[in-house]
């Protein structure tokens, strides 16, 4: 079956009609956060009451994907009065369904007028919780795989990597590479068999945000896939994602399988000669498979382990042919740039850094959730007007980006815009989009320590200054959260952080030293303190810990 | 995209060029898909090595062979690493060497290696790069794992106490015999070279014994049996000569 | 050339480099008109002097009788050298490393003494350790010692071969502090 245009339009008008013809919808999400609270028994329950009450002709009880404040969860909005209730429990929903045409449940409501709702700017995640992502007719009702039938009807290819360029988009997997360029190189290639593979290994501790996407908006990603696969002559499309995130793969097949019986993935789509197709592949848990090579490794069937660039992927990637390997955030980015223009997307963001990131927030931070906000945010506006600020009254003390590469990012620099260049510039980077906030009552040391301990495990052996690197500064920083460490101690911890930097054969080993870097940098004085002192100054190592 | 030709990447997109570079103030010329090692080594420049072994695919893993490119922060290795034209390689600055030394005591600290009770006293590798290097003594403190002897092979035994997980043994039983008995399992520090399924490799099935991996393995990690201390000594060229024979490498000069 | 007032002394160690001192053979009457040998396992003397010029120390710190002797000895030296592989390296002594010290005591004093006469009963199930009254604490590893106190020169060998030891103390004599590559190397 192959779809016109006249198609996807009459799709999405009975989609509409079908929604519309609800008076009132309840949309309860039903991502990962929620769902670990319940979110899945709500919705039955919710959907039980309307049957009985014999409102179910003008009640909907709709899954949705994520409405971003998951630590509110689970959440549910009204669609038609725009109420945002937080917490809801099976016991609400008589409540809830009580107060329908009435005033709002007060005790439930969530302001949803609050900065962490008003200051986003939403374009990647605009359908996270605004549609059901088991069902590619409310996609499409809302614009969805319009780009992919404008890409493959009204432009050229050229035209197409014109329009990414323009864009100024960089890659959301964390290096920040230009897409356009990327696209660029992969479509100069010579060769017949290429590949699209999309990079949904998000491993980085407290990020979550490719996982949202994925289970909010499948479709998005695919829709963003296929347009690669036209524009650098792709065929065959792999999403490798982790195998930890059940709930997003089973969605993304769902959707992949929407796709094919719609047409929209398969042979001659739009009745076109353009054809493509994706594969699920699940990644066993390394995080190392995030870096480009490894995971080509691991989709071929061999160890996950990064091998010596050059040759790039986009020259010499899966099964040797080339490859262009963007992250879900990247893909996700797409349609709209082919909807709206990529001049659109320029006119968002600082000079350097177009367009809008998504952000995970977690650790000592009011509300933590899921954030998108436009390139150039300050760090204190997403930290304090957006998340809330710190709990508890205790004072912020630093906010890690970047994950296990990133670095700890401390308080004079909160008014730095987020952007790539800046967070490089204090030692940290951009990353897959993950903030872990921390205040006085983190020791920085033993921050530092946990994310060397990532690293360790997740080294994947086989460079000398990673594999023996990662066990040697981790045993050190044990030594010195234990209060047992000397000067020369953290003489050969620079040392040898120098060491990785420079010698390591991939991304992982290069940038591991990072959190140790940052927090030397800017909270020396509390490894100081624990070396000379004895003492940890923010009170959170005990030291009993047995150093071998 | 349909008026596109099947085409071999490299060799039609980029046809073998020659180039001229240099190595350390000296001018040098290479194909441009010789590396820089094999260009240094051709131009009698001794760069150490660890990994690499004549004959048997590149890892880029040990970290060795990193030498120092005029323009370039990171240190690159020379076995995986192709020259560009008036590229300035630097081998024996002192940076490298400071790192090279670095790297090599990060070696000596992984496993347990007493050179005093080892079989290739004397003919080993990682030994004499600690003599080319200047290393007396290692600044990081000792690991110590425990780990332990495979001597269920009734010619051959594995001491995974004196491994540097160079993996040749893993590179020459699967391109060389083609048995690909061995393998890796574990990552990172617990990384470990296996036989067929982790077992003992006496009951490994798919081990001819032909002991390629013994020979070519840099330590006294694996060896013969009934060779006491310094006993050892490893036979390497029969690989080089099979490599010719097979054709694998297209040139002579190459070598 | 003034005399220089020279120790050594072993740790944990065999005394294997000692003995290759000793075959520096008839050089050493040369070395001793030219040395105060102020402390060594080769001469009477049961303490350490207040301060040794040069300091030879074999053997790994193993136990924390090693650990007090070795800041001693620091403390009372003027150029410190690990002499020989297990002093830079804990080499024979550190293949303990890897087992639990009661099971390192058990191994080498109970079940494989020849002269073990007891009932197999009598041997403790539980804390070996405490049965040895008498004998330093054993650490839980043997390590190098330049893991708890500089180190000036590092010699290493198993034992260093003689030659080697010789130039290093002609050198120390001539007042320079001898660049000991290519003379020796671990295990050798």
């Amino acid at each position: 079956m192959t779809l016109n245009i006249e198609d996807l339009h009459q799709i999405a008008n009975i989609e509409k009609d079908r929604i519309e013809g609800f008076q009132h919808r309840i949309n309860v999400c039903v991502a990962a956060g929620c769902l670990s609270c319940g979110s899945n028994i709500l919705k039955e329950s919710l959907e039980k009451e309307v049957s009985r009450r014999g409102i179910d002709n003008w009640c909907k009880v709709r899954g949705v994907g994520c409405l971003g404040l998951c630590k509110a969860g689970p959440l549910i909005a009204m669609e038609t009065s725009g109420t945002y209730y937080q917490g809801v429990t099976v016991a609400d929903v008589t409540d809830i369904l009580d107060s329908l045409g009435g005033s709002p449940v007060s005790r439930l409501v969530c302001p949803s007028d609050a900065p962490f709702f008003r200051r986003q700017s939403r374009l990647v995640s605009e359908n996270c919780g605004r549609i059901d992502p088991e069902r590619i007719e409310e996609y499409i009702a809302e614009g969805g795989y319009e780009g992919l039938y404008l890409a493959l009807t009204e432009m050229t290819r050229q035209e197409v990597i014109e329009q990414v360029t323009t864009s100024g988009l960089r890659g959301r997997g964390g290096a920040g590479f230009p897409t356009g360029l990327k696209w660029r190189t992969v479509s100069k290639t010579t060769d017949v068999v290429k590949f699209v593979i999309c990079n949904a290994d998000e491993g980085d501790p407290g990020a979550f945000m490719d996982r949202s996407v994925l289970e909010s908006d499948p479709h998005r990603v695919i829709e963003g896939m296929a347009v690669a696969g036209y524009a650098t002559g792709a065929s065959q499309g792999f999403i490798y994602v982790r195998a930890e995130y059940p709930l997003a793969v089973k969605r993304l097949r769902l959707a992949l399988s929407q796709a094919e019986r719609l047409g929209l993935l398969g042979n001659n789509i739009f009745n076109t000669t353009f054809s493509f197709n994706v594969k699920v592949r699940l990644g066993a848990g390394a995080f190392v498979c995030g870096e480009e090579t490894a995971l080509i490794a691991s989709i071929e069937g061999r160890m996950g382990r990064p091998r010596p660039k050059p040759p790039f992927p986009a020259e010499y990637g899966l099964w040797e042919h080339p490859t262009l390997i963007n992250n879900v955030e990247t893909f996700a980015t797409i349609p709209l740039i082919i909807r709206k223009g990529g001049a659109w997307l320029a006119g968002i963001g600082t000079e350097k850094s177009k367009g809008t990131k998504v952000f995970a927030l977690a650790g000592r931070i009011v509300n933590t959730g899921l954030i998108e906000i436009p390139m150039g945010t300050s760090l204190r506006d997403i930290v304090f007007d957006i998340g809330g600020g710190i709990p508890d009254g205790k004072r912020f003390k630093a906010v890690q980006t970047g994950g296990p590469s990133g670095g700890c990012i401390p308080e004079q620099f909160l008014d730095m815009p987020v952007d790539y260049e800046s967070l490089v510039q204090v030692g940290s980077i951009m990353g897959s989009g993950g903030m872990i906030v921390m205040d006085e009552s983190s020791c920085m040391v033993d921050v530092a320590r946990f994310f060397m301990e990532f690293c360790m495990s997740e080294s994947c052996g086989k460079c000398v200054p990673c594999r023996v690197g990662t066990r040697q500064i981790h045993d050190l920083l044990c030594k010195i959260t234990a209060n047992q460490a000397t000067p020369a101690d953290l003489a050969m911890l620079e040392d040898l952080c120098d060491l990785m930097k420079n010698t390591s054969l991939c991304g992982l080993g290069q940038s591991a030293p990072n959190p140790v870097l940052t927090t030397l940098n800017y909270f020396r004085d509390e490894y100081l303190s624990h070396i000379h002192d004895k003492c940890c100054l923010a009170g959170a190592c005990k030291p009993l810990k047995e150093v071998p | 995209m349909s008026n596109q030709q099947p085409k071999k990447l490299r060799t039609d997109l980029n046809p073998s060029r020659l180039l001229t570079f240099k190595i350390n103030d000296q001018d040098v010329s290479a194909r441009e898909d010789e590396s820089i090692l094999a260009i240094a080594r051709q131009n009698d420049i001794t760069i150490p090595t660890l990994c690499h072994l004549d004959g048997l695919s590149e890892r880029g893993a040990c970290r060795i062979c990193i030498v120092e490119i005029k323009g370039s922060v990171k240190l690159l290795p020379a076995c995986v690493t192709l020259p560009r034209q008036d590229m300035e390689v630097i081998t024996h600055s002192e940076r490298v060497i400071c790192y090279r030394k670095k790297i090599l005591e990060l070696i000596f600290t992984e496993r347990n290696h007493v050179c005093s009770v080892c079989v290739s006293n004397g003919h080993c590798e990682l030994q004499n790069l600690a003599v080319e290097l200047g290393v007396s003594h290692v600044r990081y403190n000792y690991l110590y794992p425990r780990h332990g002897v495979d001597a269920s092979h009734s010619r051959f035994s594995v001491d995974h106490n004196r491994c540097v997980l160079c993996l040749r043994c893993v590179r020459v039983c699967d391109e060389i015999e083609g048995a690909h008995t061995w393998d890796l399992m574990g990552r990172g520090i617990t990384s470990r070279v296996i036989t067929d399924l982790n077992q003992p490799w006496g009951t490994s099935e798919t081990c001819t014994g032909c002991g390629k991996c013994v020979q070519v393995c840099p330590t006294g990690a694996l060896s013969e049996k009934g060779k006491s201390v310094a006993e050892m000594i490893k036979r390497r060229q029969f690989l080089p000569y099979l490599q010719m024979m097979r054709g694998r490498h297209e040139e002579p000069w190459q070598k | 050339m003034a005399k220089i007032g020279l120790a050594t002394t072993w740790l944990d160690g065999c005394s294997g480099c000692h003995m290759s001192l000793l075959d520096i053979d008839e050089l050493l009457i040369d070395l001793a008109g030219k040395v105060d040998l102020l402390f060594s396992p080769l001469v009477d003397r049961k303490t350490f002097p207040d301060h040794a010029d040069v300091t030879l120390v074999e053997g790994a710190v193993s136990s924390e009788n090693d650990v007090k002797n070795i800041l001693t000895i620091r403390e009372r030296s003027g150029i410190l050298v690990s002499f020989g592989d297990c002093a830079i390296t804990a080499n024979v002594p550190a293949m303990r490393n890897r087992f639990p010290v009661d099971d390192v005591l058990r191994r080498g004093y109970l079940e494989t003494a020849d002269s073990f006469q007891s009932e197999p009963t009598a041997i403790p199930s539980k804390n070996v350790e405490a049965s040895f009254s008498g004998i330093p604490h054993l650490c839980r590893m043997a390590r190098p010692i330049h893991e708890f106190v500089p180190v000036d020169i590092v010699l290493p060998g198993c034992p260093p071969p003689p030659a080697a030891i010789l130039y290093l103390v002609s050198e120390l004599l001539a007042g320079r502090i001898p660049d000991m590559k290519n003379r020796t190397r671990f295990g050798a």
